[in-house]
């Protein structure tokens, strides 16, 4: 436990050696060259707007957070669905696909201003759509995969046990399916949040992290536009981190074989 | 068991044709009029060019691929029938086991499927670790045991439910030469002590005169029979191959398949 802690240390040691130099240099840059602060103000006023803001900005984080997370959840769910269904009828999938690609390839943010339209530009609908979009075409294709490209072997072996197409899915499919999966849960995890502020962007509510961006720099106050993309980051950061630990809780096996001292220690279930 | 004649028969191949994509450009005839009787208890190797069909007849008798024309029975049942009934165990060039399971729960999911209690296959599968000498490595993911280690595996999972044939794809092909050999005997031990009957894909000439009783060499485009070599060189052991009576037979074996290949 002691050696695991340790280890996790000497995993987070280097960058975090590098973010605190990074942002020493940024702090000395701007104070030794003069650079005005309207152009790239110092590390430690954004902190100070950061703590000044904070209300304002705590807010606008469970607006936005709301609207990435509801997105994701929704997103993902959508497009594990539809690959369940085209993985047990071929044919759609075979019409579906390249639709998929095609739509995938469109630019879904360009479709924010169509999707307040649609849904209201009051309300979270239209943000959340763009949203859903985004996560579900990387997460339908990644699955749909994961279920298809099986080994042979592994199939021919489970008809060998005269096992039906359920078992073979529950048996072989999925579990295949999960690395896939994640892979892709890892990628739309802080694309979520990305898709919600450009959403934002496109206008509505004034609370939300992308309006308070765009709102602050018209008002020139780009201290605290800065302060809320840290803030954006943290909330990207901190989804792509729950990724990362659903991805490991769900795979033990893999988590295993990343783990060194488990090779030398046979233990058992 | 009413007819104890054709109970001791594991394996008739009767009359089978296998044609691919039948009716279409890219038509194959992968089998021609193959007949085979395979007895119970018997180690029979299939050895053969690429192309000659072996990895086919392998399907064919485990109901994995359906004959074109004529039949196959296995311990007197129709191979679709013993299939459904699971009375063979297979094991592939690719250890096949799947990475999520550790190594217990592999061997126990055809046991799982048969519907086994946890008790029971605990039991079972400690044993068949027992019988492939891995006991230490029940509790390891497939992935973090060396290749010969996984093919064990794969051999235990095979065994677990005691099946009365063993469908064997190249299960060496991919392991080093030092391993592949104690495998070979590995092999050999298991077949004595378990009374299993193996049919058995290679396209290793001392391999196949190694393990078993009869070599059936086929010839490629369409696979046919093109001769059988009965095998017998008594009781296997490392001194075997340096045994002349064996590189006689790997000889007679290799002529076999020089034969097949320059097309007589």
């Amino acid at each position: 436990m002691v050696r695991r802690v340790r280890g996790q240390i000497s995993v987070l040691g280097p960058p975090i050696t590098v973010g605190v130099v990074g942002l020493l240099l940024w702090e000395a840059f701007v104070r030794g060259f003069g650079i005005r602060e309207f152009l790239l103000p110092r590390p430690t006023s954004i902190m100070e707007e950061l703590v000044d803001n904070w209300p304002v900005l705590r807010h606008a984080i469970w607006e936005t957070g709301w609207i990435a997370v509801s997105g994701l959840l929704i997103g993902i769910m959508a497009g594990v669905a539809l690959a369940f269904v085209t993985t047990r009828f071929r044919t759609l999938e075979e019409g579906l696909t390249p639709l998929a690609v095609v739509v995938n390839a469109t630019p879904i943010v360009a479709l924010a201003p169509i999707f307040n339209a649609w849904f209201g530009i009051t309300g979270t609908l239209s943000n959340q759509a763009v949203v859903i979009a985004v996560v579900f075409f990387p997460v339908f294709i990644n699955t749909s995969r994961g279920l298809t490209e099986v080994h042979p072997d592994e199939i021919e072996l489970m008809r060998s046990y005269a096992a039906s197409e359920w078992t073979i899915l529950r048996e072989v499919r999925i579990p295949n399916a999960l690395p896939f999966f994640a892979n892709s849960l890892r990628l739309v995890a802080p694309l979520s949040v990305i898709a919600a502020i450009v959403a934002e962007y496109f206008g509505g509510p004034q609370d939300r992290i992308g309006n308070v961006i765009t709102s602050n720099v018209a008002f020139v106050r780009y201290d605290v536009a800065w302060a809320a993309i840290a803030v954006a980051s943290a909330l990207g950061l901190t989804l792509f981190a729950v990724a990362l630990i659903v991805e490991r809780a769900s795979m033990p096996w893999r988590a295993a074989m990343g783990d060194s001292e488990y090779t030398t220690t046979p233990g058992r279930e | 068991m009413s007819n104890p004649v054709l109970a001791e028969k594991a394996v008739v191949v009767d009359g089978v044709d296998k044609v691919f994509n039948v009716g279409s450009d890219s038509e194959v005839e992968a089998l021609s009029d193959i007949n085979l009787t395979v007895e119970a208890g018997e180690f029979v190797s299939l050895i053969g060019p690429s192309g000659c069909g072996k990895s086919t007849l392998l399907r064919l008798i485990g109901d994995l691929l359906a004959p074109t024309t004529g039949a196959l029975t296995v311990f007197g049942k129709s191979a679709h029938e013993a299939r459904l009934n699971q009375d063979y165990g297979m094991v592939f060039q690719h250890s096949g086991l799947f990475d999520w399971r550790r190594v217990l729960a592999n061997i126990e999911l055809p046991l799982e499927l048969r519907g086994w209690s946890k008790a029971d296959r605990s039991a079972r599968s400690a044993e068949m670790l027992g019988l492939v000498r891995l006991e230490d490595f029940g509790g390891h993911y497939p992935r973090q045991l060396s290749g010969g280690m996984q093919q064990r595996v794969s051999i235990a999972r095979a065994l677990s439910f005691q099946p009365k044939l063993l469908l064997m794809d190249e299960p060496f092909g991919a392991l080093d030469e030092m391993t592949r050999e104690h495998m070979q005997l590995e092999l050999l031990r298991i077949w004595r002590e378990t009374h299993t009957t193996v049919v058995f894909v290679t396209h290793s000439v001392p391999e196949s005169a190694f393990l078993s009783n009869r070599v059936v060499v086929l010839s490629p485009r369409p696979g046919r029979i093109h001769s059988v070599v009965d095998v017998d060189l008594g009781e296997r052991s490392d001194d075997t191959r340096q045994d002349p009576a064996f590189f006689a037979k790997a000889t007679e074996i290799r002529e076999a398949l020089r034969a097949v290949e320059s097309g007589e």
